[in-house]
């Protein structure tokens, strides 16, 4: 039903959506976050996601059986990358399956937007002139 | 009794460890810890806000620290 990982190596979509594919599936929606090469303007090289490993897996874990309870849902998946990731590289995949578009479509929103409240995962910017940790989720 | 502390992100360099130990007295709670923490490394104030776990959960201040809990600073995440 729910698949979490928090990998050291690149991420793939093909394998979360293999896992929430299902026969009783009719739509799966997809969330890709990409490393962007600028913060407001201002150029990035990479960033450095740091985690603390097995709360930010249980924290992931809870998200989805939210979900669960929330929507009808057939399978999630929650892959999320630690270390240094260049520009255009993958941090984060959400895949979410369901029987109807609707619930697949607000369910991995939702996913989205509260594991940038709620997990404890960082991740620290590298500018030409020195480097920050992001302090704010947008 | 030892409590072990870990420190993450901007937290982990401002007081200069990923890791620590402190010795805290029987029946103190989470909010008795964060001032012995901003005693102990006075430059956590300059985080404003940062939340504290128990064992992999989120408090609220109110909860008794036991011995042996990992304890953990979280400041403010960025995840995603």
């Amino acid at each position: 039903m729910i698949d979490i990982q928090l990998l050291d190596s690149a991420l793939d979509i093909k394998t979360c959506v293999d896992f929430v594919t299902t026969l009783e599936t009719g739509g799966i929606d997809v969330f890709i976050g990409t490393v962007r090469n600028n913060t407001k303007g201002k150029k990035v090289l990479q960033l450095d996601f740091e985690a603390y490993d097995k709360m930010a897996i249980s924290e992931m874990k809870k998200i989805a059986e939210q979900a669960l309870q929330k929507w009808s849902l057939n399978k999630i998946a929650i892959h999320h990358r630690k270390g240094i990731l260049k520009v255009g590289e993958i941090p984060v995949i959400i895949a979410v399956s369901s029987a109807h578009r609707a619930a697949a479509f607000e369910a991995c929103r939702f996913i989205i937007d509260t594991l940038k409240q709620t997990v404890p995962i960082w991740k620290k910017e590298f500018f030409e002139d020195g480097e920050v940790w992001v302090s704010t989720t947008p | 009794m030892k409590v072990h502390i870990l420190a993450f992100g901007i937290a982990k360099d401002l007081i200069g460890t990923g890791s620590t130990q402190i010795e805290m007295e029987k029946g103190k709670s989470i909010a008795d810890l964060r001032q012995l923490l901003e005693k102990r490394f006075p430059e956590l104030k300059k985080l404003g806000t940062y939340m504290i776990a128990q064992n992999s959960k989120y408090t609220n201040g109110n909860e008794r620290i036991e011995a042996q809990d990992e304890i953990a600073i979280i400041p403010p995440v960025s995840g995603g």
